[in-house]
């Protein structure tokens, strides 16, 4: 939609990096988006930058689609959309009923047409021969799901065929569609003048990983709801599929418990402007429904839990400076009772409050030191026989609390070290994997799935860690199947989440940090796996930020350019 | 849970002012804030924790009867109508204003030695002020309306609000002037193009911490925003889109008198020889054609020096701009010049030759910059250069200001020794380029710099007029400019304004940035956190 213009390409095209390459060359270049030569005063760039990286924005023959679909077929054969509508097929099993499919269509009919008049059928009018007047949504399983919640098992797939007299778009549920509907209003562009057209088409889709997640952290910083919602609306630009909510950790705990008020009443930053109610994490989670995204909420013991202490007496281990208690608190005290049932009475709340299917369990980052110094736990570690091993401990803790989260139904995701520490764990337990450098993440890979673990990836993207200039490039490269490891291992790695932690970021720059960065991430994590031209990846993925800040989406900028249509807001 | 610190600290002139008295900082857990302090730290400050309740129904700014300045001075009427909003944010939307009926009239009264209303501040105007605030009253004193702002700005922050809403200042005396005469943000509008809304959203925030010069980088290779009246192909081949990408002339006057209104001086940088690449869209025969053997390649290298159209071109576009910008400084670039171009060219060789220049292409570069420095003293304009001029060519006019963007903090310090020593005056940005961005508190590196930690006299030391912060533009546009900029900007703000030896704790300085920075979010200013913690008002946008 933000194109002058558009390649004549014709063909079908496997992606492989040949055909690719082979294509380009053919492409007309319609459209430099930036011209940029000089480079003032960024001698460091020199240094940062590889040789030979092109520098203008090109069109790609895949124009704006991202993340790229697994089989696109883009003909020269131009429509136009003068008066358009988005409709149910007659034989689609989810007609006028499905809010969900009728909310995505008026939000993509926004996006495409903006703020014009909905045109009505003129039925007086003749349309022109080019013209194309409907997408036809035709969900094709007897179950559309469209009242479910979006699982780890959910069939995302769809197949769009944009031609005359209808473009049709067909998935088996409506997951599928949303993304479709995404994949279409990607294939919309307009002339100097406003005028859209679109072009011919026919896309077979469906994601490579099943999990595909940003990490917002709401403890360190505090984040407006306003915030969570734009993010949410923007992962579904991206197809991410999963909300990993880092919501409570040692800074603050914003989330107001039915069960257990005083945990935000005296953990929050504020008990009233700085808390999520019930109310406000209903709605991001039906937020989030309504765009195929599932809401997995963290709450991470028994390490990272300062905030907790404050509004529940006991939890926390009592920390010593040789015989008496510092004043200062550990983590979680594993060896009360209390803990215990605080804990069940805590996750029962949990896993009705969030729909999900699963619930991370964190476990990551606990220091021993407090244990070690409180006399309490000494005489408990040589009960139970464990000498000094707290690892032990750690473990006796953590099977504890997994077994009253089975009690609740839910299926758990935790942090790497849990795994690493031994601890039994469910076969169906999800190992989160987020430390080291490359080469010992993907022997982490291998070790968790040779054990028989479904696992995901996030060392390479934590999208926190900022530096100067296109570290993009970093995250597009990274494959969370790139490890030594058998097919059936592979199978094991069921996705990867972007994770921006909140030490430096709160409403001020979280947008602007996590947009475009986080769309590399959502192209490794839905398009083929051959799918790694880095020059065709920077030409699409500066269409497609511009296309998010026509949106209203504060996604910062790749590189020297502009986009047709600059941020509004300051 | 209602846990109340009360620390004490030495105020904030301890290190040089014996006469200081201790104040007290009293801090809530519930975000209730007293005077955390002012950003940037005054000259010299005392504060009581005796407070006056302050009633927005009952709030005057009034002219002193002494002021040379009084009723529709255009500066101070309008620094009133902001500064009323600033310092009372709850009032136009209704909330939390109490009425106390026993809550007695407070008065600013401001008075200036000169009625400079209508001028610009220019590079000798005095922004010194002094505030003294008493039950009933604050007087503001300053020679200038542009101190009087500054004046403001510091009395704004002074005031505070309790849980209830009710809004206190304590009694406070300030006397206050800048450390540095020169005191810049620079933007680039060339690698992106910024709407005119956030430039002005930046001047706010440049007030905010009494930055004082705007230099506008306006053009630059990748696009040509604005819109000249002699020369109309220069933005319409040039700019990213001839018609949404530019800065028209009702655009330049609408920066230009924001800036006034704010205190802000507008420096235009229209950078050559080099860095021209979109010029040469809309003006044909200024760039150099480049040569690959025999034959033009098809590319163009740097403004082509040796043709006499070139500065033809040149004085009458510094003619208009000259008229345009009403600064008496004008930055002329003059950085970064690639040789290869010129050395392809045959009739630069043969120029080069004439001249007996012999291989030495910046005997070429110092001759083109002289051309261009003669031009705008014509005009009256002082000229200010990046440091590659002086590092090529010594015996440049004796008033051009040198722009030192280069180099390590060792070899940035051999640079204004140099300078310095050549009796050349010196501004100061290679600590401060903003746009190079790292994980953590990078502030901390921008509050710690020594601008005069270089070895020289005294009078060397004199020379250098200041710093200049700069946010280039290879990855920042309106969507990410402001959390980039603020509050790290207000770290060199701070530095080129204070005393150096009583803001030398950068742990000292951390707590009154957090502060200031919430400041500046309650005032609309993207501005992002310095590490884990809030604000009692959040950032409310997206």
């Amino acid at each position: 939609m933000l194109l002058a213009g558009r390649p004549p390409v014709l063909g079908l095209y496997r992606l492989s990096t040949t055909d690719m390459i082979a294509a380009l060359k053919l492409t007309l270049l319609l459209l430099a988006l930036a011209f940029s030569q000089g480079q003032q005063h960024n001698y460091i760039d020199e240094l940062d930058e590889e040789a030979g990286t092109v520098r203008a924005v090109q069109a790609s023959q895949y124009v704006s689609l991202w993340p790229l679909p697994q089989k696109v077929k883009i003909s020269d054969i131009s429509f136009k959309l003068t008066s358009f509508n988005i409709v149910d097929a007659k034989e689609s099993s989810a007609g006028p009923s499905c809010s969900l499919l009728q909310d995505a269509y008026r939000r993509y009919y926004e996006y495409m047409f903006g703020s014009a008049k909905r045109q009505g059928p003129r039925k007086s009018r003749r349309t022109g021969p080019s013209e194309l007047t409907k997408l036809q949504v035709w969900i094709t399983s007897p179950d559309s799901e469209c009242d479910g919640y979006p699982s780890v098992t959910s069939d995302e797939s769809y197949e769009l065929s944009v031609d005359l007299p209808y473009a049709v778009l067909k998935a088996p549920k409506v997951w599928g569609a949303l993304h479709g509907l995404e994949t279409f209003s990607q294939l919309v562009y307009e002339d100097e003048y406003g005028a859209k057209s679109i072009n011919s088409t026919a896309i077979s889709d469906f994601p490579r990983f099943a999990h595909r997640g940003i990490l917002l952290d709401s403890s360190r910083h505090f984040l407006p709801l306003k915030v969570i919602l734009a993010n949410l609306e923007t992962m579904a630009m991206n197809k991410f599929n999963v909300f990993h909510w880092h919501i409570v950790d040692d800074q603050s705990f914003p989330y107001l418990s039915r069960t257990f008020p005083q945990l935000s009443q005296q953990g929050a930053y504020h008990p009233y402007t700085h808390v999520y109610t019930p109310a406000d994490v209903k709605m991001v989670i039906e937020f989030g429904r309504l765009r195929g995204i599932r809401v997995i909420p963290e709450f991470d013991t028994p390490g990272h839990t300062q905030s907790w202490g404050k509004g529940q007496k006991d939890l926390l281990t009592p920390c010593y400076s040789g015989s008496k208690p510092s004043g200062s608190f550990g983590p979680v005290n594993p060896i009360l009772n209390t803990t215990y049932d605080f804990m069940s009475q805590f996750f029962k709340e949990i896993s009705t409050v969030f729909p999900d299917a699963y619930v991370h369990l964190g476990g990551d980052e606990v220091d021993f030191t407090c244990w070690k110094s409180n006399p309490d736990i000494q005489k408990f570690m040589d009960q139970q026989g464990y000498g000094d091993d707290y690892k032990k401990l750690e473990s006796f803790y953590i099977q504890k609390l997994l077994d009253i989260v089975t009690t609740t139904h839910k299926g758990y995701i935790i942090w790497q070290e849990v795994f690493d520490n031994g601890v039994k764990l469910k076969p169906d337990t999800l190992i989160h994997v987020w430390k080291g450098n490359q080469e010992q993440y993907q022997s982490e890979m291998a070790n968790v799935t040779s054990a028989g673990y479904q696992t995901l990836l996030s060392t390479p993207w934590y999208l926190n860690r900022i530096s100067y200039g296109q570290d993009w490039r970093g995250h597009y490269k990274a494959d969370p199947q790139d490890f030594n490891g058998t097919e059936e291992q592979k199978k094991l790695v069921i996705g990867g989440e972007a994770c921006l932690w909140g030490e430096y970021v709160d409403a001020t720059n979280l947008t602007p940090r996590l947009w475009p960065r986080a769309s590399a991430v959502a192209e490794r994590l839905w398009s083929a796996k051959e799918v790694t031209d880095i020059s065709d990846a920077f030409n699409r993925l500066s269409v497609h930020r511009c296309r998010m800040v026509a949106r209203g989406i504060p996604a910062e900028p790749l590189f020297s350019s502009y986009c047709p249509r600059e941020y509004k807001g300051i | 849970m209602c846990n109340i610190e009360v620390m004490c600290i030495g105020s904030f002139g301890r290190y040089t002012r014996p006469k200081c008295n201790l104040i007290l900082l009293i801090i809530l857990q519930l975000g209730l804030h007293t005077v955390e302090g002012v950003w940037p730290l005054p000259q010299s400050f005392t504060s009581s924790t005796e407070r006056y309740p302050l009633n927005p129904n009952a709030f005057y700014f009034g002219y002193g009867r002494q002021s040379a300045a009084q009723q529709d001075c255009s500066v101070l009427d309008a620094a009133f109508k902001r500064y009323f909003s600033l310092i009372f944010p709850d009032y136009t939307s209704g909330y939390g204003v109490l009425r106390f009926s026993g809550d007695k009239p407070f008065t600013v009264e401001i008075r200036v030695d000169h009625a400079d209303c209508d001028s610009y501040p220019n590079e000798n105007s005095s922004e010194r002020y002094n505030l003294s605030v008493s039950a009933g009253q604050a007087s503001l004193n300053a020679e200038t309306v542009w101190g009087a702002l500054r004046g403001l700005e510091t009395f704004s922050q002074l005031v505070y609000q309790d849980d209830f809403g009710t809004y206190f200042v304590n009694k406070t005396e300030i006397d206050d002037f800048p450390r540095f005469q020169f005191r810049a943000i620079l933007l680039d509008t060339s690698r992106h193009y910024l709407p005119v809304q956030a430039i002005l959203k930046t001047l706010d925030a440049m007030a905010y911490s009494k930055f004082n010069v705007f230099h506008w980088h306006i053009v630059d290779d990748p696009s040509f925003p604005y819109q000249s009246r002699t020369f109309p192909d220069l933005s319409s081949k040039g700019a990213f889109h001839p018609m949404t990408h530019i800065y028209t002339q009702s655009d330049v006057r609408r920066v230009i008198s924001h800036a006034r209104l704010w205190g802000i001086r507008v420096l235009p940088e229209f950078d050559s020889p080099g860095h021209t690449q979109s010029w040469g869209k809309g003006q044909s025969d200024l760039l150099t054609p480049c040569y690959r053997g025999s034959t033009p390649s098809g590319t163009f290298g740097p403004v082509n020096p040796v043709l006499p159209s070139t500065y033809q071109f040149m004085a009458r576009l510094f003619k208009e701009v000259s008229s345009v910008f009403p600064d008496s400084y004008i930055h002329l670039g003059g950085d970064e010049v690639d040789f290869s171009c010129w050395k392809s060219n045959p009739d630069v060789r043969a120029f080069m030759q004439k001249m007996g220049f012999g291989g030495d292409f910046t005997k070429l570069e110092a001759f083109y910059m002289e051309k261009i420095v003669n031009i705008t003293s014509a005009l009256n304009k002082t000229s200010i250069v990046w440091q590659d001029v002086f590092d090529y060519h010594e015996r440049i006019p004796k008033d051009t200001v040198l722009h030192i963007w280069k180099g390590t903090p060792a070899s940035y310090k051999e640079e204004l020794s140099r300078m310095t020593k050549a009796g050349m005056r010196v501004l100061l940005a290679a600590p401060w380029y903003i746009n190079h961005i790292a994980y953590g508190q990078d502030w901390r590196n921008y509050y710690t710099v020594q601008p005069l930690n270089f070895s020289g006299t005294e009078e060397q030391k004199k020379l250098v007029i200041g710093g200049e912060v700069c946010m280039w533009g290879e990855y920042v546009d309106a969507t990410n400019l402001t959390p980039r900029l603020w509050p790290r900007a207000s770290a060199a703000a701070e530095r080129l304004w204070s005393d150096e030896k009583q803001t030398s704790s950068v742990d000292e300085a951390f707590p009154r940035l957090q502060d200031f920075r919430c400041k500046l979010v309650r005032r609309g200013i993207r501005a992002e956190p310095l590490h884990v913690g809030h604000c009692k008002h959040e950032y409310q946008g997206v």
